[in-house]
């Protein structure tokens, strides 16, 4: 259904601008080049915190030191965390496969502030370097966990102030992302499109481009506290001057829980592209779709106190808390039975991404359920910090958004690259991922209801067959991982070409060229029908 | 002056930008009144007491010249759509002029206090108990940070008020200068905040 | 998507700005004048509740509110809402411990 003008326009990989090499990509505002750039980032720190991870495991394979002390463990857990929330999952989906997909899905040239697009992509490689120099500058590296709780964060001898300063860089390029997205689907949206016919991964991008800028604000100025606390001892945080640290987890979290919505909104506005297309059937219930993601980002907004129930909060904001807790969960419950529906008497057609698909419907209802029992204020006072907790996140955050982001880096690769994908190291790669996926966190379900605690380098030996069995989860887990990305990297060179729809999928990037051209479309398309309109 | 890239150029994308980042220019101000409500809630008496050592005189000054400045950059505004160059330069000057003295006054303001040993981290504050501590440490933090987007917010006037001067901004093209008021007016709603919870909470 | 004519065109008269400027300085007279009568807690109740009248007046004339989209204004109030909500929600833990 493309349209050829008789003349074959260069695709935005062969486009000859202004700069060559190098600088046609670092200073290109063209925000597939940009998408690309992230991804490349992305993958990068993705691969130092997987690593980092796989080290932890292995340290936490055997009682007592194992490969390093107490101090480098908590320089581990403390770097894990925050390159995979501020660096990965949180950019994710929406700075690469936004970035991307987004003008084109409704029928635009580019995003409404090209300029600062790229500027966000600065910034968010300015954040990551902060993050590193923390690592290397200073006394010792920074050990209070991502979530640098007060007093500790600004009384330990780790170095602070890079890595909150890195946070906020990377606060703000999210913001900007956001800012960014909500304009463009505003006002660039192809004539036809109305806001009841984008597809839903744009319409999950708006309710997470409004989370991006309402709610980072707030982790940002807590952030510049901290810092306030550490250089002229202000008091806010201090409890020898009168503050409360708690008041610092309710500022935290308050972004945090928010976060979350970040990172599993864009991922459900991706499997929800997949699960259609590979139906080959209408998204089942799309207003209810679009209605539950808003609704998932606007009362996320008031839960974070689920973060804090043995801190020590009044017994009415424990009870408020649990409630909204579980109130959220409905949303997200809709979706779930949407897109099982959207599947029941479709044409499935078994390729990858669907798979990954599949996947993500499974652990993200193991992660959240889960979410639920620790929401339940009796259950959370045994199973806090505990390994319930990581076992719990690593489901829904690395299964939720880490599955999508698969499932959407094989589904678009055809369209981004111009090429296809190895099938079958593909799929070998998704299944070891799988089966590493599940050996590594299940046992530390059971292992939390036992009483292990998380962020401890040392545990009982009673905790140890389930740590041993874990570790050998994250071994299966990184080959896999690394088959998934080596069969990615070889497939630029060695795959075939793809065609523009090699899916049959029925929203508008299936109707350029793969790869599609520097303006995307040779002229604006008019739209008249909705999303998945499959004709049943 | 309607050249080609004028098609592409999209004013009103441009000023719900602006809007849309004014948000979180209230919500990280917000985070902070969050901190006051908690700390205020905590500690009446003592932050009614040190409210009394702030001067209303110099606060509702500081107010006035402010609500002046967000009128004159608002007449600026409608200088422009006139065709008035000069008028509109001659209020963004003054709107520049106001923001200046405001700063002054926070200069000798906090000057007083310093010299008092009343600032963040000072030996003296703390062993005046913990409600002034928190007190003076949100005074200076909030009318700190306050002060920052009182500066970039004339950096950004500055700016315009040149491209003005160059024509570059003008009656059909003056999105811009109308995105800069919208900064300075957000500037001044934060102080008509600040202003009674500080200075007049006695 | 151009812009249509009342939001490029509309132009507010030097007067009504002056008249809203005078109304802010005499609202912020008053609430000076106010907070030096006792009232208790009800002072700084009126005086807040004079600072949201004054910002009434910014956002919608000299930020030009009252003439932009409904969304515009919609998305300041839910601002403010949710601003509210979470001084709100957070009190509930320090009012009731």
């Amino acid at each position: 259904m493309s349209t050829h003008k008789g003349i074959e326009e260069p695709s935005y990989l062969d486009y000859k601008g202004k700069y060559t090499g190098i600088r046609s990509w670092i200073l290109s505002t063209d925000h597939k080049r940009i998408a690309l750039l992230y991804l490349f980032s992305i993958m990068t720190f993705f691969i130092i915190g997987a690593t980092l991870g796989l080290l932890m495991k292995f340290e936490l394979i055997a009682p007592g030191s194992t490969i390093m002390d107490a101090k480098t463990y908590n320089a581990f857990f403390t770097l894990h965390g925050i390159v995979m929330i501020f660096a990965v999952v949180i950019p994710g989906l929406p700075a690469v496969f936004g970035n991307f997909l987004l003008p084109i899905m409704i029928g635009a040239k580019d995003v409404a502030f090209p300029r600062l697009n790229l500027f966000s992509w600065y910034l968010y490689v300015i954040g990551v370097l902060l993050v590193l120099i923390s690592q290397f500058a200073g006394q010792q590296a920074p050990d209070t966990g991502w979530t640098f709780y007060a007093p500790y964060s600004f009384r330990t001898a780790g170095n602070m102030l890079p890595a909150i300063l890195g946070a906020f860089v990377l606060g703000f390029s999210s913001i900007l992302t956001g800012l960014n997205f909500i304009v463009t689907m505003h006002r660039m949206r192809a004539p036809g499109m109305t806001w009841l016919k984008m597809p839903l991964f744009p319409w999950t991008l708006y309710a997470t481009g409004w989370v991006q800028l309402l709610a980072t604000p707030i982790v940002g100025i807590t952030l510049l506290m901290v810092v306030a606390e550490k250089t002229l001892h202000i008091g806010f945080f201090d409890p020898t001057l009168g503050g409360d640290p708690i008041l610092y987890q309710h500022l935290f979290w308050t972004y945090s829980h928010p976060a979350v919505y970040i990172m599993i909104l864009p991922a459900m506005g991706a499997i929800s592209e997949i699960i259609s297309t590979h139906s080959h059937k209408t998204l089942f219930g799309y207003k209810f779709m679009v209605a539950s993601a808003l609704a998932i980002a606007f009362v996320g907004y008031f839960v974070w106190g689920h973060h804090m129930f043995t801190s020590g909060m009044s017994g009415t904001a424990l009870y408020t808390f649990s409630l909204l807790t579980f109130l959220v969960a409905i949303p997200s419950a809709i979706k779930v039975f949407n897109w099982i529906s959207t599947m029941y008497k479709g044409s499935i057609d078994l390729q990858t991404p669907f798979y990954w698909a599949a996947a993500f419907l499974f652990v993200f209802m193991v992660g959240g359920f889960s979410g639920l029992i620790l929401g339940s204020l009796a259950a959370n006072v045994h199973l806090h910090n505990t390994h319930f907790v990581v076992a719990h996140f690593h489901f829904i955050v690395f299964g939720g958004t880490g599955f999508a982001f698969f499932g959407a880096m094989h589904y678009w690769y055809p369209k981004i690259t111009g090429k296809m994908y190895d099938t079958t190291w593909a799929n070998i790669g998704l299944i070891l991922f799988f089966v590493g996926f599940i050996t590594l966190y299940s046992p530390m379900f059971y292992l939390g209801i036992k009483g292990m605690p998380r962020r401890y380098f040392d545990y009982d030996a009673v905790f140890h067959a389930g740590n041993i069995i874990s570790t050998m989860g994250s071994w299966i887990l990184y080959s896999g991982l690394g088959i998934i990305i080596l069969n990615l990297f070889a497939s630029l060179k060695r795959g075939i070409p793809a065609p523009s729809d090699p899916w049959g999928g029925k929203t508008l990037e299936w109707t350029v060229p793969s790869p599609p051209p520097l303006e995307n479309f040779d002229e604006t398309p008019i739209v008249t029908k909705g999303p998945y309109d499959y004709n049943k | 002056m309607n050249k080609p890239a004028d098609i592409h150029r999209d004013d009103e994308a441009s000023k719900t930008g602006m809007w849309l980042f004014l948000f979180t220019e209230m919500l990280l101000f917000g985070g902070l009144f969050v901190v006051y409500s908690v700390y205020r809630y905590i500690n009446p008496t003592a932050f009614h007491l040190a409210a009394h050592e702030l001067s209303v005189f110099i606060g509702t000054l500081n107010t006035i010249l402010l609500l002046i400045s967000s009128a004159t950059i608002a007449m600026s505004i409608t200088a422009i759509q006139k065709k008035n160059k000069k008028l509109a330069l001659l209020f963004l000057c003054i709107t520049l002029l106001l923001g200046l003295v405001f700063l002054i006054n926070k200069y000798f303001e906090w000057g007083d206090h310093i010299k008092e040993h009343i600032y963040p981290g000072s030996a003296i504050l703390a062993l005046r108990g913990q409600g002034d501590v928190l007190f003076y440490g949100l005074y200076f933090f909030m009318t700190g940070l306050h002060a920052l987007h009182i500066i970039i917010g004339m950096i950004f006037i500055g700016v315009v008020s040149v491209l003005i001067y160059k024509d570059k901004i003008n009656s059909g093209n003056f999105q811009l200068h109308e995105n800069s008021g919208l900064y300075w007016h957000l500037v001044d709603l934060i102080w008509i905040f600040l202003f009674p919870l500080f200075y007049l909470i006695t | 998507m151009e812009p249509t004519e009342s939001e490029t065109h509309h132009i507010i008269p030097y007067r009504t700005l002056l008249i809203v400027l005078s109304v802010l300085i005499t609202l912020t007279l008053i609430s000076v004048l106010v907070t030096q009568i006792s009232l208790g807690t009800l002072t700084v109740t009126i005086a807040l509740l004079i600072a949201a009248v004054k910002s009434s007046f910014v956002l919608r004339i000299f930020m030009h509110l009252k003439f932009e989209s409904r969304f515009l204004a919609s998305m300041v109030v839910a601002v403010i809402l949710i601003i509210s909500a979470v001084i709100f929600i957070t009190l509930l833990d320090y009012l009731y411990r």
